[in-house]
């Protein structure tokens, strides 16, 4: 296919029609609003279902209804809508259905504002929902990753009847790239043991997260665990950016990886041996890999457009293996690259020390008087 | 190489439009690119304004603080990111629609009166085509000729009658940068 | 020993549409009769090899053990948003939700207008009987004017607890609406009646007229405090006035049906 100029979010949902979407449900918030608009044209011209829902809330459990036929279905919304969905979350997660969710971030908390944001880090990797259960959630920072994460996205929903989440932020929803969308998959609807479609000549089929029997919601309770220490095995994704001789590692993920790259590139001009280590899969969390890093590099520096929400992530992998540093910045404010160079100068110049709190560090140091 | 470029305007000035088909001419070339909108209740007939990146390897940030250029089409516009162009760099001005000059003299700025060569060629929606064709006659990253082939290319069909006037105003507007130019 | 039950004077029998297990509702309790009337039209349209129930959250949230149909448990009030789901990617089923009065009128009021709006295919059976059951008899969207519960002890007192919502005179304003009608489950005409309800609506939906509700009057003789019998006389005394019988909405499809 050639490449073409996308804008993120219609990117996002065509590629979502070419894997092979046979049901979504939305409702509108910005700035995620083309997926839907896309959506609306795109599925009733190829005989798909398509719903503007009443709400969130309706819309994550038509959602949840449509997966329960084993139909490859998806929805679409942004952190405040997202939080109004986390009840269907948990029971999609409860009844252990595949289905794929794009969570375009914006600023906050409460109403907070339409700019881009990574502050739904905690409620999607860390479950906003009730209940034990893990999302597989991949954090594209491009539109070209977003989009051949979306068929994935649906694979391995389907794979591990799991919910799998797409989290981007505002700026990748809305900016243009060029892209090479992936060839149009047919529709295949799946023989599911486990789909209630109707018990023709065979058995009936109940779909539902209620265990009254402690004992057996115990045993799904461990089940799904189980699962998601295989998922933990085989679906951690990230990239390395210069990181062979880095005596400095960046961590970022989605666009503040992205916006880290250059800070990075501009510190490697300035002959700062430093690499950019990104996650892709935020959920399961690349653990291993940033303990591994953690262990050959001289301090590492973690990036993000919330308070700290993936730093706890990065801190239980890393303990005391490298100093850590970090810089945030909040309510839909995004970093620019030479704000991030700024810290990774101020970092080759002082190398920190182990120990102490990142997060409150970085606190300190945004509330300062102004010079 | 790369080069990052500021478009700023009214809603309705067709800046958003502008960026796209530089971003057009990119991809075209082979390079890669980025474009990113400000997006929401500003656009509502408010200011608009988009960055475009364009570089030969993988873009980091698509958003930069002090843009190589920038090119303005009102006075908000040029009162806020004048004082933001990189040191060195280009500012476009839309002459028609504003009442002082720039004031920075570290930065190459071209004063076009895009809204009234609009008008000449015959439709004034086409200031947006004179401003990227001076943006071009001082950028060495695209031609005129590769942005007239994006437009070609990438515009829908019902729009491709209006191809020849909108390869008038990028001619016209590179020359004038041009004349401006030789003329400093 | 000769055999009692032959197909000649065999009158009465377990529907087929039944599964085996006994049901866990209170003595008294019309959920089984609404339960069975349900599974007794599936029997005659023969549709329970298509169906796929909605169960609520509520006392019939195990309806599923009862009806010998797919089933899926929807979150309290989410039922008509999750059978939207299933109708629209699988149109050719028979998708229909059983609801009490707090998963409809109450927490689920907005799904519930809004599956009524679109006119989805669906078919809806809403069990009005004024309280919530199985939460231990608290006040309901629907519990009447002055009546005791275990959150409105002295009576629902109108001025801070406001007045009952009726749902199917609400539904009935919607365009999407086929067919939308109040029955009761208190004696064997109002029964006879409810069930050829209870099958004009699933005979809505095969034909794609439209939304379908049969809203149905029912007792709650835990909750309400009195005697099975007791239960049956207060619904006929106190609930018919408040909720009256009748037809809300019969499009001039469904008017046209020959059920």
């Amino acid at each position: 296919m050639p490449r073409e100029l996308w804008k993120g979010n219609e990117a996002i949902a065509e590629a979502a029609v070419r894997a092979g979407l046979e049901g979504y449900f939305g409702y509108p918030i910005t700035p995620q609003n083309e997926i839907l608009e896309w959506l609306s044209q795109r599925m009733p011209e190829l005989g798909r279902a398509f719903v503007q829902a009443e709400s969130e809330l309706g819309a994550i459990n038509m959602v949840y209804g449509a997966a329960c036929t084993g139909a490859r279905v998806m929805t679409s919304s942004s952190s405040p809508g997202i939080s109004l969905m986390q009840e269907g979350i948990s029971y999609i997660a409860g009844t252990e259905l595949p289905v794929v969710l794009i969570d375009v971030m914006r600023g906050g908390p409460g109403l907070g504002n339409i700019a881009p944001s990574q502050g739904d880090y905690s409620q999607i990797v860390h479950g906003g929902g009730h209940g034990d259960y893990h999302p597989i959630v991949l954090a594209p920072a491009s539109i070209q990753e977003a989009v051949d994460l979306v068929p994935l996205a649906f694979d391995l929903a389907e794979k591990y009847l799991n919910i799998a989440v797409i989290l981007i932020d505002g700026s990748i929803g809305q900016m243009m790239e060029p892209v090479e969308l992936p060839e149009m998959r047919p529709v295949v609807r799946k023989d599911y043991p486990w789909a209630t479609n109707g018990a023709l000549g065979r058995k009936r089929r109940v779909l539902s997260s209620i265990y009254l029997e402690v004992s057996i919601e115990e045993e799904v309770n461990l089940r799904l665990l189980k699962r998601w220490e295989e998922i933990q095995q085989n679906e951690v994704r990230f990239k390395e950016y210069y990181l062979d001789d880095a005596e400095i590692a960046v961590i970022g993920f989605g666009t503040s990886g992205r916006i880290a790259l250059s800070a990075v590139r501009a510190a490697r001009a300035q002959g700062i041996k430093i690499g950019l280590f990104r996650p892709i899969s935020v959920s399961p969390f690349p653990a291993r890999q940033i303990a591994e890093l953690a262990g050959r590099v001289k301090s590492m520096l973690v990036v993000e457009m919330n308070a700290g929400q993936m730093l706890k992530d990065v801190q239980l992998a890393v303990g005391n293996r490298a100093p850590l540093e970090f810089y945030g910045r909040l309510g839909g404010v995004v970093p620019f690259p030479d704000e991030i160079l700024g810290e990774i100068q101020r970092i080759a110049k002082e190398p920190p020390s182990l120990g102490g709190n990142p997060a409150q560090r970085w606190l300190a140091r945004m509330t300062a008087p102004k010079k | 190489m790369q080069t990052e470029i500021l478009f700023a305007g009214f809603g309705g000035q067709g800046v958003m439009f502008a960026g796209q088909v530089l971003a057009y001419a990119a991809m075209d070339k082979g390079k890669q690119v980025t474009w990113m909108p400000s997006y929401g209740p500003e656009m509502r007939g408010g200011t608009a304004n988009c960055i475009v990146v364009i570089a030969d390897e993988e873009i980091g940030s698509p958003l930069v603080q002090n843009p190589p250029a920038a090119v303005v089409m009102n006075l908000p516009s040029l009162d806020k990111y004048e004082p933001l162009v990189k040191s060195g760099g280009v500012l476009i001005v839309n002459a028609s629609m504003v009442d002082r000059t720039a004031q920075r003299d570290d930065i190459t700025t071209i004063l076009i009166p895009a809204n009234d060569i609009a008008e000449e060629i015959g439709d004034k929606r086409l200031a947006n085509m004179i401003a990227i064709g001076a943006l071009l006659g001082c950028l060495d990253i695209l031609t005129v000729k590769d942005l007239a082939a994006a437009l070609e290319a990438h515009m829908p069909g019902r729009h491709k009658h209006l191809l020849p006037k909108n390869f008038e105003a990028l001619r016209k507007g590179a020359e004038h940068a041009k004349k401006q130019r030789s003329n400093q | 020993m000769s055999t009692v039950v032959t197909p000649e004077n065999l009158v009465y029998s377990r529907p087929a549409a039944f599964t085996d297990t006994p049901t866990h509702y209170c003595p008294g309790c019309t959920h089984g009769t609404a339960h069975r009337l349900i599974a007794e039209v599936f029997d005659e349209m023969k549709i329970a090899d298509r169906v796929i129930g909605v169960a609520p959250v509520g006392c019939a949230v195990f309806a599923y053990n009862y009806m010998d149909t797919d089933f899926v448990e929807a979150a309290h009030g989410r039922a008509p948003a999750m059978a939207t789901g299933i109708k629209r990617v699988l149109p050719d089923r028979i998708v229909f939700t059983y609801q009490g009065d707090g998963d409809l009128a109450s927490i689920g009021m907005g799904e519930i207008v809004h599956a009524a709006a679109r006119g989805e295919n669906i078919s809806v059976i809403f069990i009005n009987n004024a309280i919530y059951g199985m939460t231990g008899g608290q006040m309901a969207p629907t519990t009447l004017p002055g009546m005791k519960t275990t959150s409105s002890p002295s009576g629902r007192d109108v001025e801070l607890q406001g007045y009952p919502i009726r749902m199917a005179e609400m539904l009935a304003t919607l365009e999407g609406a086929g067919y939308v009608v109040r029955r009761s489950l208190h004696d064997p005409k109002n029964i006879r009646l409810s069930k050829k309800a209870i099958r004009t609506a699933f005979e809505t939906q095969l034909r794609g007229l439209g939304f379908s509700m049969v809203e149905l009057l029912s007792t709650c003789s835990t909750g309400w405090g009195v005697s099975p019998v007791e239960s049956l006389d207060w619904l006929e005394q106190h609930m018919i006035p408040a909720f009256p019988l009748g037809d809300y909405k019969i499009a001039p499809s469904v008017a046209a049906l020959k059920v």
